[in-house]
């Protein structure tokens, strides 16, 4: 047995919320370059251009890049062989409160679906946790802003719906969203699993690193199609029309029923928040 | 480059045409779905809505020494059915992001008002362009309050204009 400060990883999920709240990606922003060299409207370009200018002045640490900063979102990969002298979300969601505080970040959430009174500190934060053999600490941690999260959707298609099924599904959400998610997003689409287990592989799929192609040749044929066919949906940065919609399109699939095809589709912006720390 | 003064002057909105990049200078104020809740009821607002700009933000807290938080637009959709009171009111400008329902199209072509997107997610830049903040109205709302905002060449674009135009490709409204 390992055991794992949680003094420690109060720490770590406070600093990691802040630093992905002002410090854009590298290839995030390497990613945002090209897109803006390839816009052939003065328009499109110049709303890259704030967007690019936008993530070096929150970088500077006066103001994080979005005001809208976003519910905590933590995946826990828990190592089997790890003990912890306490409870562990607590210890994550007094990071969260932290973080949040002393980064200056928005308080976003309310407690009750109808009265809407804020928590005040951004908690409770939306905790995965998953066993995994050995003794490490994965933290997948992630700031998630409603724009783009209320422009996903879960939908049960039928087996026999297949590929093209699933690709009508994904071009008609992400052209339907328009503008609204602020594009360039990155779609992450999970397939399979049942209707809660396709949300949450899709929600995995956005935290995947921006380069990485599904190691499924079929998947990954299917993410490059998509990658091409939503780019060429027009819908463009911020939706005014454009080359680039988005910027890349991860697909995480899981096993199903045979009389199932569950389909997630979760959006994410182009500020794209979040990082990967293993204790 | 179009440059717009606050109180806006409603004959210079017809000018306007959509994908025109405008800079906004003077006095705008924020309001979110819970101030335009409120606002629809008051009949004492602290401003006057003739001729006055909206913006559609809830920003994050200032840091010490700074006039206010990251400020970018957040959706327009969900103030769809709240706006039509408030232009009637006289508000001549919405900022926000996004597209909008036909319903509200509609509604603003009828009483002379534009909607404007600002870039979002492009809070820390757009924050440069406020010089000074103050919550005006609805304190206890907190990011959601109405704060007056003294703005210097605030960027915007215009969205849907008074000819019936609009920039979106995509989106269902
Ligand atoms: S969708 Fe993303 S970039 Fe746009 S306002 Fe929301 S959090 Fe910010």
């Amino acid at each position: 047995m390992r055991e794992i400060s949680l003094d420690e990883v109060t720490r770590i999920v406070k600093e990691s919320l802040i630093k992905i709240n002002y410090e854009l990606d590298n290839s995030l922003v390497t990613m945002l370059k090209k897109a803006k060299d390839k816009e052939k409207s003065e328009l499109s370009k110049s709303i890259l251009d704030d967007i690019l200018t936008n993530q070096e002045l929150a970088r500077q640490g006066n103001s994080p890049l979005c005001q809208d900063t976003g519910v905590a979102v933590v995946f826990a990969e828990i190592g089997q062989d790890v003990y912890y002298n306490g409870p562990l979300d607590e210890a994550i969601n007094r990071g969260v409160r932290q973080a949040y505080d002393e980064g200056y970040l928005r308080k976003s959430v309310v407690k009750h679906p109808f009265d809407r009174q804020n928590t005040q500190d951004n908690t409770p934060a939306i905790l995965h946790t998953k066993v995994i053999p050995g003794d490490k600490l994965i933290l997948k941690i992630a700031s998630k802003g409603a724009g783009s999260e209320n422009m996903s959707k879960v939908v049960m298609l039928t087996p026999n719906a297949g590929i093209e099924g699933v690709k009508k599904l994904v071009l008609d959400t992400v052209f339907d969203a328009g503008g609204r998610p602020c594009p360039p997003i990155i779609v992450g689409i999970g397939i399979g699993g049942n209707f809660e287990k396709s949300a949450l592989i899709a929600k995995e799929a956005i935290l995947r690193d921006l380069n990485d192609e599904s190691s499924d040749p079929i998947i990954r044929n299917l993410e490059r199609e998509l990658y091409d066919e939503i780019n060429r949906l027009g819908v463009g940065p911020m939706g005014v029309g454009g080359e680039t919609t988005c910027l890349a399109v991860k697909i995480n699939t899981y096993p199903m029923h045979i009389a199932s095809l569950p389909v997630a589709i979760n959006i994410q912006c182009h500020s794209a928040r979040h990082i990967e720390v293993t204790l | 480059m179009i440059h717009l003064k606050t109180p806006i002057d409603v004959s210079r909105l017809k000018e306007l045409t959509v994908g025109d990049k405008v800079l906004i200078s003077g006095t705008i104020y924020t309001a979110r779905d819970q101030a335009h809740m409120r606002l629809i009821e008051d009949e004492n607002p602290a401003f006057d809505l003739e001729g006055s700009v909206i913006y559609y933000v809830g920003p994050t807290p200032a840091r010490p020494g700074q006039v206010i938080g990251s400020s970018g637009p957040t959706s327009a959709y969900r103030m769809d059915s709240l706006a039509t009171p408030l232009m009637k009111r006289g508000v001549k400008i919405m900022i926000g992001k996004g597209n909008r329902s036909e319903a509200f199209r509609k509604s603003m072509v009828e009483n002379n008002a534009i909607y404007m997107i600002a870039t979002g997610g492009a809070g820390a830049l757009l924050s440069s362009k406020i010089k000074s903040s103050k919550v005006l109205m609805y304190e206890d709302l907190g990011t959601e309050a109405i704060y007056e905002l003294v703005v210097d060449e605030f960027p915007c674009f215009v969205a849907y204009d008074l000819h019936g135009n609009q920039i979106f490709k995509g989106g269902t409204s």
